[in-house]
């Protein structure tokens, strides 16, 4: 699978300014961006299975034990439920932990301490106790991974009020969110779409600067068609987009990036601007972030729609094996026969 | 190879069920001590049946009676100093009372109040922990802080007999120990999980040998006994405060009471069981324990009552006198600022219920 695509327009014109900015892929990125906070706020801090002396099995965490200690890096034992409840206590000692849950597959044992305690902390006890915790997990497919390792369940954290759920879609907004989302007061998920970690790379300055959350991104104007997608998923809907762009249909391209609280805001603008939306997501059909945002428009901008909304998605199966995930994700050419059908309406 | 490893756990008991003394008192124990502790654990009492009067007629919800429990969480409370943290979970009135949470504060959490958990006394405490064992977790990253950065500070965190058979408590005893976390864990053992019996939960002998899989020390006392718990609260926190690691400690009790106000214990314990948990209740045994020193007489008694009653009419007063939160307030601490994309709701709940 091919998902390596050119640097968008959006991202090299904020970086022109930049002074020495290096190409990293997302995994380093990540990587810079947590180097960047340990080294600006003494009271971040690391956990997780094998984030220390292995660096993590992504190598998102690589060299950061060597750099700032045991005790800021830390090893912990095999255990979700606890890695998510020690980084809640942690953080209401004023720590902003940064705890990896391995794979995303993994972190159901770690869904009643962050649904439960995370995400209500700060409300239950009035502001007095707050959370300024991350979770990080890789997730989704594509990487010929085994069972459990390839699911893409942000919808259910979505439903979650009280946590951000975030996802970046390249080298640029990994860095820039995740310092976001570490400064942020709050807990955050934030999930990191392992098939491509590295296969983008573009040139990313380490100056701090961070991005703005509860954000939608606009990668690309157009005045036909919007596309709505996020996380590795960006690549083929930009694909798509360029694609359709040569058939004469303008895409308007939205990297949602923070699924929740979801920018109603861009997309109602974007829908009513163009008038036809397709979502493109990795998860399964029903019940996902898709759902959301198509009733949210249908809610808002169903007059100035010029056509039904479409989903684009995974179906609603367990995530195949390695040999046949290629059949679940959805195709460049899945999302380009859906919108010839939202054009031809 | 062949080796044998011999663990045991220690069973400690100062004051019998009928308040006679069993072995000398520690020296950690004197009569002012013994004096604070009874008042407190009769105030609670009675604040216990206020509060479930109070459910009664409608004025507050559900509510979880510690009745039988008092001496368990007065020793913690008074053997823990102001700078430790407390995680409790949901029966724990007693430490929190002493901890500094108003009796105000209780009955207005109990009372469906968030502000209930606002506590003013005691900021640091973590509020009341639902879920089961969940907190332990908790306990084991704050005192993963503590350790980081070298504080002299201790988590005390509370779980009942039922907590033990969940992940959450056997992952966190775990860690402790690995990382020799300054945490003392306290099992209160109350023989019932609503209706679940203590045997139903493990097929230990002991809970506190769950502590030997830690590799840390477990003993079990008498938690009725206030000298036992008390003593041995003292000893733990020493130790976690000289940097000498976690202490799980089973405390034996009993829970004369339904499991909250919502159960109805009767479907599932006999008569005869409650009316031997009353012979070991922790109350009258330390008064019977002081009356047989001199130190405590009917007088007294009637001023103590006289005096707890007051205190605690004063705080249901204050309860029900507070006016509740408007209709945003549910927006206005679930993130530090309110998102952007939730003003849309917020307005709609402003224009709904406050224009």
């Amino acid at each position: 699978m091919n998902t390596k695509v050119n640097i968008r327009q959006a991202d090299t014109a904020d970086i022109k300014e930049a002074p020495t900015p290096v190409n990293q892929t997302m995994v380093e990125a990540i990587n810079l961006a947590l180097a960047h906070a340990m080294e600006e706020d003494e009271n971040v801090v690391m956990l997780g299975e094998d984030v220390g002396a292995n660096g993590g099995v992504f190598r998102a965490t690589v060299d950061l034990r060597q750099e700032f200690g045991l005790k800021r890096v830390m090893d912990t034992p095999l255990a979700e439920t606890l890695i998510s409840g020690i980084t809640i206590g942690m953080a209401s000692q004023g720590l902003k932990p940064i705890a990896e849950i391995q794979f995303m597959g993994f972190i159901y044992a770690a869904m009643e301490q962050i649904v439960s305690h995370a995400s209500r902390l700060r409300n239950r006890t009035r502001g007095r106790i707050s959370c300024p915790m991350v979770i990080r997990a890789p997730f989704g497919g594509g990487i010929h991974a085994p069972e459990h390792h390839s699911e893409s369940t942000e919808a259910l954290f979505a439903h979650i009020p009280g946590i951000r759920v975030v996802v970046p879609s390249s080298p640029l907004r990994a860095y820039g969110l995740l310092l976001s989302a570490i400064r942020d007061p709050d807990p955050v998920l934030f999930l990191e779409p392992k098939r491509i970690y590295r296969a983008v790379a573009q040139p990313v300055l380490d100056d701090g600067k961070a991005l703005p959350l509860d954000t939608c991104f606009t990668l690309r104007e157009g005045s036909d068609l919007t596309l709505i997608s996020w996380g590795a998923m960006i690549q083929e809907t930009l694909q798509a987009a360029n694609t359709l762009s040569e058939k004469g249909v303008s895409c308007e391209v939205i990297d949602v990036a923070s699924i929740s609280p979801l920018d109603t805001n861009t997309l109602e603008c974007s829908a009513v601007k163009t008038g036809r939306c397709i979502i493109i997501h990795e998860a399964a059909h029903s019940g996902g972030v898709g759902a959301e945002i198509a009733a949210h428009l249908a809610e808002h901008c169903l007059l100035d729609l010029k056509a039904p909304i479409k989903r684009v998605t995974g179906f609603d199966t367990i995530m195949p094996y390695l040999r046949n995930e290629g059949y679940y994700l959805p195709s460049v050419e899945r999302i380009v026969d859906a919108a010839n059908e939202v054009m031809d309406f | 190879m062949n080796r044998t490893y011999d663990f045991s756990v220690n069973a400690t008991q100062f004051i019998a069920d009928d308040g006679s003394l069993i072995k000398p008192l520690p020296s950690t124990v004197d009569e002012t001590i013994l004096l604070q502790a009874y008042q407190e654990m009769v105030l609670i009492r009675i604040f216990d049946q206020k509060a479930i009067a109070l459910q009664r007629t409608g004025k507050l919800g559900t509510y979880p009676s510690s009745l039988g429990q008092e001496s368990i969480g007065i020793a913690i409370g008074l053997a823990m100093q102001a700078c430790d943290v407390f995680v409790p979970y949901y029966r724990d009135q007693a430490t929190q009372y002493l901890r500094g949470v108003s009796l105000t504060e209780m009955l207005q959490y109990w009372g469906g109040d968030e502000r209930g958990s606002h506590y003013q006394n005691c900021t640091q405490d973590m509020p009341i922990c639902v879920p089961i064992a969940t907190q332990f977790c908790h306990a084991a990253g704050i005192a993963t802080a503590f350790k980081i950065r070298g504080e002299k500070r201790v988590s005390v965190v509370t779980g009942g007999d039922g907590s033990t058979s969940k992940g959450d408590f056997l992952e966190s005893l775990n860690l402790s120990g690995v990382w020799q976390l300054p945490m003392v864990m306290v099992i209160n053992n109350n023989q019932w999980a609503i209706s679940t019996r203590r045997e139903v939960q493990s097929h230990s002998e002991t809970l506190a040998q769950k502590a030997i899989s830690a590799g840390i020390p477990g003993v079990q006392v008498d938690g009725n006994d206030f000298v036992s718990l008390y003593d041995a609260m003292l000893t733990a926190l020493k130790r976690a405060r000289a940097g000498k690691g976690p202490t799980l400690i089973e405390a034996i009790s009993y829970r004369l009471s339904d499991h909250t106000t919502a159960d109805d214990a009767t479907r599932y314990r006999s008569h005869d069981e409650l009316k031997k948990g009353w012979d070991r209740e922790p109350i009258k045994r330390l008064r019977d324990y002081l009356l047989s020193l001199n130190l405590w007489d009917p007088d007294k008694e009637n001023q103590l009552q006289e005096k707890v009653k007051e205190q605690v009419d004063n705080a249901v007063t204050a309860y029900l006198a507070i006016q509740p939160e408007p209709a945003t307030a549910m927006f206005d601490h679930l993130f530090k600022k309110l998102p952007a994309p939730m003003q849309a709701q917020y307005d709609e709940v402003k224009r709904l219920h406050l224009s």
